[in-house]
């Protein structure tokens, strides 16, 4: 009864503020270019969505993002641990570490593009490029943050650093690690859109700067709207994979034991400060 | 031949402002299938002693054996047992008993039997496939002490295994731990800072002095086994319990 009562507070919050919206809009006659009525939003997202247009824009983000999340991925995991397992590999490569982190990335999109061209090649670099840095820095710290009794325990075993790896150090990192992932996909989505922003010939980044140009409010609105939808998707995408992981750790368990799977929206973005505390945010 | 024979063993830390003495000229010896309990004041270098016998740290001085071989380095046939239970969350029960198993790459089928059977000896029968955090505090140190064995070592070695237990689960493991020394007859070297602890536990008790650490005495423990926890109220028990720590007070320093 009582989620029934908070769920219907929740929607009547909803209408309530888009009929006020609405009727701001056309009470004071905003001009369509400046605030577009929600009824204009969801006119044209609708135009968009029935004619095929954003779903083919869409697809082209997604695929360069979700690419660009491999990537970035991929080398930030690869490189992470090559830092933290060598102190050679350190000495040689953290300077230019830090110095590249400080480093606002999305500013090299404009020099990426003219690397690299307008196709999907220059957004999947710039994607993996803005998703790189948290896996690096989540995996470095995750791996060495091994507790210092299990490493006692692996070495009164007679176990190799090798094992000491695959058997400790590896998975007591995967909680760094899925954190960084989650952040990771979402800055490749930035990555994405900015690229397209540079230069593109089709994605929704693309779609929303040529509406840009013909003063098409509304319809910027509407790419917002979906672009918001595709972030929460590829989010929540990797909290599952991560919830399956990391059914032991203690941020997770406490995720499960939550009788209420419709976590709210501020809760699931918030997250919970355990895991807060393992990210590391540099973009 | 003694399962353990420690020679002078002496062991200094470099700090800051010089050396500083942890270990002074130990020696003694423990006997095959012997428990020998050490008990001494915090800081006087229990730890440092097991972490040696362990093979986790080289002595400065003077030399340990095992069944006549030096400890230069962790070995395969000693099982240790700290004073937390070092369990890894990801793995289940019988995964975390199975890790030397694991890391000695032997067989997992061929242990998984005798695994069982160690877990039921410890009174955690249907537990193998829980995680260790579904398990009390009690019940995890169980864990420990099981996977300290799944490897049939020659030696247990145990760093104040109980001592983050509430007093009636740390006298309950006590019991539990004499019941599976009769039945394996291991050898043991357990660590305490408890004097009651270590006379009900050890065959022989080594006194160690305030830091830096020498055997003050080796107090042989003439009370049959199996020991009921009832001892403890026995006049021999009492008189065993006041040597010892008269000998501390001597010493200059009384604890536990």
């Amino acid at each position: 009864m009582h989620r029934g009562r908070s769920r219907a507070l929740t929607v009547a919050f909803f209408l309530g503020s888009m009929a006020l919206w609405e009727g701001a809009v056309r009470g004071f006659e905003v001009p369509p270019f400046i605030l577009p009525a929600p009824s204009a939003v969801a006119v044209a997202l609708w135009r968009g969505l029935s004619s095929g247009l954003y779903l083919r824009h869409l697809w082209y983000t997604l695929l360069e993002t979700l690419l660009g999340f491999l990537l970035g991925s991929a080398l930030g995991f690869g490189l992470g641990t090559a830092v933290a397992m060598s102190r050679w590999v350190e000495y040689f490569l953290y300077p230019y570490i830090v110095m590249f982190q400080s480093l606002p990335k999305i500013a090299l999109a404009p020099l990426i593009v003219i690397w690299f061209g307008l196709g999907l090649a220059s957004k999947v670099i710039n994607a993996g490029l803005v998703a790189f840095f948290p896996l690096l820095v989540n995996t470095m710290v995750g791996l060495r943050s091994a507790d210092e009794d299990r490493v006692s325990l692996m070495r009164s075993l007679a176990a190799t650093d090798r094992q000491i790896f695959r058997m400790l150090r590896l998975p007591n990192a995967l909680p760094f690690v899925m954190a960084g992932l989650d952040i990771a996909m979402i800055f490749a989505l930035i990555g994405a859109i900015v690229g397209e922003f540079v230069g593109a010939t089709a994605g929704l980044g693309m779609l929303i700067q040529s509406m840009n140009f013909t003063m098409d409010v509304s319809g910027q609105f509407s790419v917002l709207l979906v672009l918001s939808f595709v972030g929460l998707g590829l989010s929540r995408a990797v909290q599952l994979v991560r919830r399956r992981v990391l059914f032991w750790d203690p941020s997770e368990k406490a995720a499960l034991e939550r009788p209420d799977e419709d976590v709210p929206l501020s809760a699931s973005l918030a997250r919970d400060p355990r895991a807060g505390k393992k990210e590391v945010t540099a973009w | 031949m003694d399962a353990i024979a420690v020679r002078e063993l002496s062991k200094r830390y470099a700090t800051r402002d010089g050396s500083v003495a942890a270990l002074e000229g130990i020696s003694f010896g423990v006997g095959e299938g012997d428990f020998v309990a050490v008990v001494g004041p915090s800081g006087c270098g229990k730890t440092t002693l097991l972490k040696i016998l362990a093979g986790l740290m080289p002595p400065s001085r003077g030399d340990a054996r095992l069944r006549g071989t030096p400890i230069n380095g962790p070995r395969r046939d000693i099982g240790v047992v700290f004073q937390a239970p070092v369990l890894f969350p990801w793995r289940t029960v019988l995964d975390n008993v199975l890790l030397p198993i694991d890391v000695q790459g032997l067989s997992r089928e061929r242990h998984r039997a005798a695994a069982l059977d160690l877990l039921a000896l410890v009174g955690l029968e249907g537990f193998d496939r829980r995680y260790p955090w579904e398990l009390s505090g009690g019940m995890q140190q169980r864990v420990a002490l099981t996977r300290a064995l799944v490897h049939d070592p020659a030696m247990l070695l145990m760093d104040e295994p109980f001592g983050a237990l509430d007093a009636m689960t740390r006298e309950q493991m006590n019991v539990e731990l004499q019941r599976i020394w009769l039945e394996r007859r291991k050898t043991i070297v357990f660590i305490t800072h408890s004097i009651p602890e270590a006379v009900f536990l050890g065959d022989r008790v080594l006194v160690m002095s305030p830091r830096p650490g020498r055997i003050l005495e080796d107090v042989r423990v003439e009370l049959p086994h199996p020991r009921p926890l009832d001892v403890m109220n026995t006049p021999a028990f009492g008189e065993h319990v006041r040597a010892i720590r008269r000998r501390f007070a001597v010493a200059g320093r009384v604890d536990g």
